[in-house]
């Protein structure tokens, strides 16, 4: 590409990105019509993986800061905006352990408000507990998380006047289309994208490599921490938010710490750091995760049965995770990034061969 | 609540406690040397239940026989872990090697869905620990007696070792500098062993009781109690071993006790130990008796 001047390129890459978009999205847009249910399920699940696994990874790839709470946020995410969007009358029907307190069951919000205010309580809670749990760093940072995410699962499960406790909600509208998800994937995919470009995105990076070089250099690492925190916490929440749209039942079990291994899964597979990997990883982790659920279930090969073995998926999806960080500990991706510029300069190597 | 009323809490509170502390100086001990929270170390505990269960209810050994082979079997289990998933990532970044124990952590427990089936399962109590007696008018089952007085014998022998024999000696010295401890000729990678065995076997002790103490085995049982202990170990001071046990014992009796005179909180009890968590790393990130770690700039 020798030819073309960085404006040129820029305005290329541009074009190339917003036909590619348009392109996805008037596959998506026919894809239910085509495509069974279970793998549209699949396939939004999917976008909903890489929301997650993306905030995720701002906080633990691009902030430096190991954070096993992210099950917490999406449960936050999750219930507000499912008490938002469900009306009246079906709470009036959902709360029998106890009765349901008033301004729960007045609260109403349409869905595209209900998703920005879980992203915010999910925040809001984010800096509540970043701020004191921030200054440790390391392990005890994750495990600081993962205590403040049992403690809203907690919560959640003994708060039974706002949340339903342990039955959960049910019959939460499925607002999660295709389009949905994917909507808000391109949105949070341009944002990080643009921040970590910006010189913010330097600051970031600068502050999880050496922290003490950083502030040497007059950078307020604290303040910035939180705030990378609070940002991932907000892309939790939404996530959550969409799962719950998607599945449309919650309750607390659905928000345990597997949940967050699953999703560290998506981020240390795809690459620490990287926003290509996140996406990757979730395509790659959700695929492989529905896919080996045909070892749970029994086959029959010609006159040979053999039974559904419970418990061997996850057995496989352990290994897998211990084999990745062993034998390949940066991932797919690495801390690369996709570009055109790198996919079209590869695909003129590979013609000149 | 009365005398009596009380009484039996604290003896509850003392049995809970020490059992948390037996598992938490495993924690402690391996983060001591590694720096590395064994996630997997809770699930080492449930496969200690695990093993006396098939021993003395399956297969109907006798209980002592039963007894050692649970130990044995888990300690080797603990080698086993460090050996596959732990060793390689000796260099790597201390991060690697905690998700790494995440996902062993996970193996374990879907591996024992598998093997075991995930369906709890009822443990026989051997009736001669079950006979009720009571001291001045409080019921006693020799069981709640035996397990706080075998958990500080094992704490004294396992203090003894650390601090009277070279084994010991080359443990505390890794944890205070890997590098020199193997110039100065201790095969590093053999004593990170013996910490893990040490570990193992008294997380399988733990295991053991527990089965007897709340009779029933299932494979996800040891998520909770290993938190709880790993808060048990950062609350008593994170690589201390009487910090360890001291943890276990007020974690113990937070929560028989919170749940004792205000029972409207039972639904939160699992709640309070990472309450305490949070609390104790804010105020006092070392722990009750945890030397200072310092960051090496």
């Amino acid at each position: 590409m020798s030819g073309l001047n960085s404006g040129d390129k820029k305005l290329r890459n541009n074009a190339l990105t917003i036909f590619s978009a348009a392109a996805l999205a008037v596959c998506l847009w026919l894809a239910p019509t085509f495509i069974d249910a279970y793998k549209v399920r699949i396939i939004n699940l999917i976008a909903i993986n890489a929301i997650l696994g993306l905030s995720l990874n701002l906080i633990y790839g691009m902030g430096g800061m190991f954070s096993l709470g992210h099950s917490g946020f999406m449960a936050i995410g999750a219930y507000v905006s499912a008490i938002l969007i469900i009306t009246p009358d079906q709470k009036q029907l959902m709360w029998i352990l106890d009765p349901i307190s008033p301004w729960v069951m007045n609260l109403q919000a349409p869905f595209l408000l209900s998703l920005i205010a879980a992203g915010v309580a999910a925040a809001f809670f984010g800096v509540l507990i970043s701020i004191p749990v921030l200054r440790l760093g390391g392990d005890y940072l994750g495990i600081a998380t993962l205590g403040f995410s049992e403690i809203i699962r907690i919560l959640i499960t003994n708060l039974t006047p706002i949340t339903n406790g342990p039955l959960g909600l049910k019959g939460i509208p499925p607002h999660a289309s295709l389009l949905m998800s994917y909507g808000c994937l391109a949105v949070m995919l341009l944002c990080v994208t643009r921040l970590m470009r910006s010189n913010f995105g330097n600051v970031v990076r600068a502050v999880r490599d050496d922290e003490v070089a950083a502030k040497t250099m007059g950078i307020d690492t604290f303040r910035i921490r939180v705030l990378v925190f609070t940002l991932g916490c907000f892309g939790g929440g939404v996530g959550g938010a969409l799962m719950g749209n998607l599945i449309t039942t919650i309750d607390p079990k659905m928000f345990m710490i597997t949940q967050t291994y699953s999703l560290l899964m998506i981020v240390v597979v795809g690459g620490l750091g990287s926003m290509t990997g996140s996406v990757v990883g979730a395509i790659l982790i959700t695929t492989m995760l529905e896919w080996l659920r045909f070892v749970e279930n029994p086959i029959t090969i010609g006159s040979l049965n053999i039974p559904g073995i419970p418990g061997m998926r996850m057995v496989i999806f352990s290994v897998l995770l211990i084999a990745v960080i062993i034998f390949r500990r940066e991932g797919i991706m690495g801390m690369r990034e996709f570009s055109w510029g790198w996919l079209l300069r590869d695909a003129k190597k590979g013609g000149a061969k | 609540m009365d005398i009596n009323m009380f009484m039996q809490h604290f003896i509850n509170a003392l049995g809970l406690g020490s059992l948390y502390g037996l598992i938490a100086i495993g924690y402690t001990m391996v983060y001591g040397i590694l720096r590395l929270i064994n996630f997997a170390h809770g699930d080492i505990f449930m496969l200690g239940a695990y093993f006396v269960f098939f021993a003395t209810v399956q297969f109907k050994l006798p209980w002592m026989l039963g007894v050692a082979i649970a130990i044995i079997g888990t300690t080797l289990c603990g080698l086993l872990v460090d050996r596959i998933a732990y060793r390689p990532l000796r260099s790597a970044p201390r991060i690697s090697a905690l998700i790494s124990a995440i996902g062993v952590s996970f193996f374990i427990e879907n591996i024992a869905v598998v093997i075991f089936s995930g369906m709890p399962r009822p443990v026989v109590q051997p009736p001669l620990l079950m006979e009720a007696f009571s001291i001045s008018g409080i019921r006693l089952v020799p069981l709640a007696l035996m397990v706080p007085a075998i958990s500080f014998m094992i704490v004294t022998a396992l203090l003894w070792m650390i601090y009277r024999t070279k084994s010991g000696l080359a443990m505390r010295s890794i944890s205070f500098d890997i590098e020199t401890t193997r110039l100065m000729g201790v095969s590093v990678d053999r004593i990170i062993a013996l910490t893990f065995a040490i570990g193992s076997a008294l997380a399988a002790v733990a295991g053991i009781m527990w089965a007897l103490r709340y009779p029933r085995v299932e494979p996800f049982m040891g998520i909770m109690p290993g938190f709880k202990a790993f808060i048990a170990a950062v609350f008593g001071g994170i690589g201390s071993i009487p910090g360890a046990m001291l943890g276990g014992l007020s974690l113990g009796f937070v929560e028989i006790m919170s749940v004792a005179f205000f029972p409207k909180l039972s639904g939160y009890r699992d709640a309070f130990a990472f309450l305490l968590l949070v609390v104790i790393l804010l105020v006092k990130p070392t722990g009750l008796m945890g030397e200072k770690l310092e960051d090496k700039i």
